[in-house]
């Protein structure tokens, strides 16, 4: 029975979150001047991975120093990645593995923990069935983490059941870039950004989520590119806008749709470019022919004249440029919304040349390279499919074991919940993932996570999730173990070891081998250092689409990163994709795909009149595991609050700042209002960074896009109502600096 | 034995400090209200755990726009005109300080009496503290750590001929009502405009208040 040992309050009173203002020593200690070293390494805190250099001293992170020969971010860092450095001293750093007993968690040895954990997974398989266990990963993992991860769910455990958080960011748009040029990954560097004519900016929060693209759009505009941003918010990027398209939540691929009408109505696109280098476009101009703008017009909110200005802004553009992220993909169409963007690049002849193409901004740190390498449900390592025999054999020939050995595909992130809310799937090892705060319907996931019979998490703090596990074993940070990660870009990167995990805590890749060994399979794991696991790496990704054989930890550091693919160790690797005009499919054509309307799956209804759309904020991570605990970054913004236009706010007799309760067709919070004209006024927006009563997954739905299965984030029906008062997470919160105040965000 | 790192210890030399060539630029227009240079500043050296930068959401419900200002530094600092106790000192190099311990007596005058609003009173040190644009770092060759980290370049130091290809331009020279102002800091404005007036009284049409030309 995985519930909570002990209440809420004692597990939160033991374990945090508890803001941490001052470093280590305090601020005032002199030692913070004695820095031993500075190491050149990179920030954990999304896809962009920009580089930084960490000041260590006695083993410990004391600072940080800008990093400005790193040529993607040159110095630059966002508040996160100033903060970063306070994680590794913060007290609420789990120093030992945990077991639960009936008094709440006690400390315990290694190998008991490990022993016991090995023990339960054995007995679930042996009474269950090996699927009946299931392991979820992170895509904030090192990329040889991520490695390891995959080849102990298959080899160690054989089970087919393994996938990722990075399920709730990445892979809408890694499966229409699969499906449009046969591989996952931006297909340029960022340095192209600048270089383009237009710049259309879809559903990407780029100064909150990706704020180092910031500069690089602004030096796009000074020289002379023009901006068009579509979101249902005008976020902080929309000041220096040419034109801000208000969509709808939930109807972008409307207004993509009329954007490719009108360009096809126009006669605007690249014939030449189209027979050359494409298969599929007579499809596609026939689906598009029904999106005239005026029908857009009304499907999306964005005036007719817009559409048509856009279009013909977009398309005149000797060079332009595409950039996506969750706003488009967190949708039940969120594949459908990423291929017409796609579709809009390859009419209009933007891909493979300098300052053209499209690109998806990968939102986790190592979001890239931690779906490449077996992680996901559906894939080996270097970008694979699990179903392909060929790649079987050429992965199960570098773990020397039999192509049959290895599981087929398996249950995603939250398939993998519903499996065990229905008793399917017995058993689950988490690493580094909060689902009871990253999943849609957050009442859904904590019914399931008490029905598991085991439940192991690892990780270096204690997340709500781990809360319920049995055991947890205490993990490193990024800074712990050495590796590689790959950024939005699409480039390897190296991650320096800073510091040895403190107190009793481990690596990561060592808690797996170990689990290994004590599973029977330690003959497959029998790593030294993570260098090992990445040489091992090198070899499975080889020959596949994201080819690392060529990418050495030395090549890394000589060359600032190398871009995958880079199939031999003399090989320069390629920033740029498909300059040959082929793409990675066989026919080396690029795809054009049909794309179909669907409906949201939670529509909005006289009930539930109004869009809620949920989303990160500048200084938050994800479910704020980490980012919950700094202090100078949770002072920014303490608690959620519920974005509204005044004049939605006016029908409801709301002000800035009172107590509103959002209910969905699952669940109810309330929240602080913040009026502000920046929103549309049939929508209203939460950042999802936070638990319990503040999180915006309680009302969110689990509704999939049916091929990538990423949830439908973007898009809810919701109700408001004025509360009477404070909630009752309000008087308590361990995170909350202060009273909320009320007035000013 | 323990190696010092660059940059973790303080020696500045009066006069030395700044970076030779280079200049510092705020351009409002590119803050996307991230704070970075907030959270970055209080890691200073020289006064760690306090933020010397001003920031503010301009008016959040209206707009996202937001400004991150540091000292812009004048030609003829009115804090220091106005400090009865003489504490706060310009440099050769044109870097206004903050009061020296030893004169200020926290009357705040310099905070009343800046037209910028940068100056603030410490009492747990028991003094005026502002940005000194980063001493301990430029006197080795370091940019200022906001200048160095802003995402957005919104605050920016570099030679003028890297700030010619913006499209807004440079200027150095406020109006505050008869009050003019030239300062080390320069400004980032609309290619045409060359300084923008606060004052209402500017903009409206009656002879005997247009003291100033109306920006074009």
């Amino acid at each position: 029975m995985a519930e909570p040992p002990v209440s809420l309050k004692s597990l939160l009173e033991r374990f945090g979150p508890h803001p941490a203002y001052t470093p280590p020593g305090g601020w005032q200690d002199e030692s913070h001047n004695l820095a031993e070293r500075l190491v050149k390494t990179h920030c954990c805190f999304c896809g962009q991975q920009c580089g930084i250099q960490l000041k260590v001293r006695r083993n410990q992170v004391i600072g940080f120093e800008p990093w400005e020969e790193f040529p993607f971010n040159r110095g630059m860092l966002c508040p996160k990645g100033v903060k970063r450095y306070m994680q590794g001293g913060h007290p609420d750093r789990l120093l030992d593995p945990l077991m639960r007993t009936p008094q709440g968690f006690r400390v315990s040895s290694w190998d008991e923990a490990l022993g016991f954990t090995a023990r339960r997974l054995q007995e679930t398989q042996a009474k269950y069935g090996k699927d009946s266990v299931a392991i979820y990963g992170g895509a904030s993992l090192i990329s040889e983490k991520a490695y390891l991860l995959g080849k102990f769910a298959r080899v160690a455990l054989g089970t087919r059941h393994i996938d990722y958080n990075g399920r709730l960011c990445m892979v809408s748009a890694g499966v229409a870039y699969k499906l449009a040029f046969g591989v996952d990954r931006s297909p340029f560097p960022w340095s192209d950004i600048p270089k383009a004519q237009v710049v259309l900016v879809a559903g990407a929060n780029v100064a909150e989520c990706a704020p180092i693209t910031t500069d690089y759009l602004w030096r796009c505009r000074d020289d002379g590119g023009k901006l068009i941003i579509v979101d249902p918010r005008m976020t902080p990027i929309c000041r220096n806008a040419d034109m801000y398209l208000p969509v709808r939540p939930g109807t972008d691929l409307a207004l993509y749709m009329g954007l490719l009408h009108v360009i096809l109505r126009d006669g605007l696109e690249r014939r030449d470019f189209i027979s050359a280098h494409t298969i599929g476009f007579e499809q596609v101009a026939e689906s598009a022919r029904a999106w005239d703008p005026r029908t857009v017009a009304e499907k999306t909110g964005v005036p007719p004249e817009s559409i048509e200005r856009a279009a013909c802004l977009f398309a005149k553009a000797e060079r332009a440029i595409v950039l996506h992220a969750r706003g488009v993909e967190h949708q039940s169409k969120g594949v459908e919304n990423c291929l017409a963007l796609i579709n809009l690049c390859l009419a209009t002849g933007n891909i493979g040349r300098e300052g053209a193409g499209c690109a998806m901004i990968t939102g986790q740190g190592n979001g890239q390279g931690g779906r490449e390498h077996g992680q996901k449900c559906d894939q080996l390592p270097g970008q694979r499919s699990i179903d392909d025999s060929e790649a079987r054999a050429h992965t199960a020939k570098v773990w020397g074991i039999c192509p049959e050995d290895i599981p087929q595909a398996g249950y995603s992130a939250v398939e993998i919940m519903e499996a065990i809310h229905r008793g399917e799937i017995k058993a689950l090892l988490s690493a580094c993932f909060n689902p009871l705060v990253s999943l849609p319907d957050a009442k859904f996931t904590q019914e399931a996570l008490k029905k598991l019979e085991f439940f192991g998490v690892v990780d270096f703090f204690m997340s709500e999730t781990a809360h319920h596990a049995d055991v947890v074993l205490a993990g490193s940070l990024q800074e712990e173990e050495e590796g590689i990660g790959c950024t939005a870009e699409g480039r390897v990167i190296h991650i320096q070891k800073a510091v040895d995990p403190p107190g009793n805590a481990k690596g990561d890749s060592w808690i797996y081998c170990e689990l290994a060994k004590r599973l029977g399979k330690g003959q497959f794991f029998p790593y030294t250092s993570t260098r090992e696991i990445y040489d091992e790496l090198r070899e499975a990704s080889r020959g596949g689409h994201a080819d690392y054989y060529g990418i050495t930890y030395e090549k890394i550091d000589k060359n600032m990163g190398v871009f995958w693919p880079c199939p031999s160790l003399d090989h320069p690797g390629t920033p740029r994709l498909f300059e040959d005009g082929r793409s990675f499919h066989p026919d080396g054509k690029h795809h054009f795909v049909v794309t179909e309307w669907r409906d949201s799956g939670d529509p909005v209804s006289s009930e539930f009149p109004i869009y809620l759309t949920t989303g990160r904020v500048v200084s938050q991570y994800l479910s704020g595991t980490q980012t919950r605990r700094i202090g100078g970054l949770l002072e920014q913004c303490p608690n959620p609050r519920l974005e509204i236009h005044p004049r939605l706010a006016e029908q409801y007799k709301i002000d800035d700042g009172d107590w509103v309760t959002v209910t969905t067709r699952r669940n109810q919070i309330t929240l602080q209002a913040m009026v502000v004209k920046t929103i549309r006024p049939d929508t209203v927006f939460i950042p999802y960074h936070w638990p319990a009563g503040r999180s915006a997954n309680r009302l969110t739905h689990r509704t999939l896009d049916p091929r990538s299965k990423i949830p439908e984030y973007k898009v809810s029906a919701c109700q408001l109502r004025g509360a009477d008062g404070p909630p009752e997470w309000s008087l308590w919160s361990p995170e909350q600096p202060s009273e909320p105040k009320k007035g000013k965000a | 034995m323990v190696a010092l790192v660059a940059g973790a210890t303080i020696r500045t030399k009066k006069g030395q400090s700044l970076m030779q060539g280079y200049e510092f630029y705020v351009d409002p227009s590119r803050c996307i209200g991230c704070q970075s240079c907030v959270k970055a500043c209080e890691e200073c050296e020289t006064h760690r755990g306090t933020s010397l930068i001003n920031f503010d959401f301009i008016d959040r419900g209206g707009t996202t726009a937001s400004a991150a200002y540091v000292c812009w530094h004048c030609e003829e600092p009115t804090c220091a005109m106005a400090c009865p106790t003489d504490a706060i000192k310009k440099g050769d190099d044109g870097i206004v300080q903050s009061s020296l311990k030893s004169r200020c007596i926290g009357c705040s005058n310099c905070v009343l009496a800046c037209p910028f609003g940068i100056p603030k009173i410490f009492p747990e040190y028991e003094q005026m503290m502002k940005c000194d644009m980063c001493y301990d770092r430029t006197s080795i060759g370091k940019k200022p750590m906001c200048a160095t980290v802003c995402p957005s370049q919104a605050l920016c130091y570099v030679r003028p001929e890297v700030i010619a290809h913006r499209r807004e331009k440079p200027t150095n020279v406020f109006q505050f009502g008869n009050q003019k102002i030239v300062t080390r800091v320069h400004m980032m404005v609309p290619a045409e405009t060359d300084s923008v007036s606060l004052d209402v009284l500017d903009y409206i049409w009656e002879e005997s208040y247009a003291v100033f030309a109306q920006p074009q």
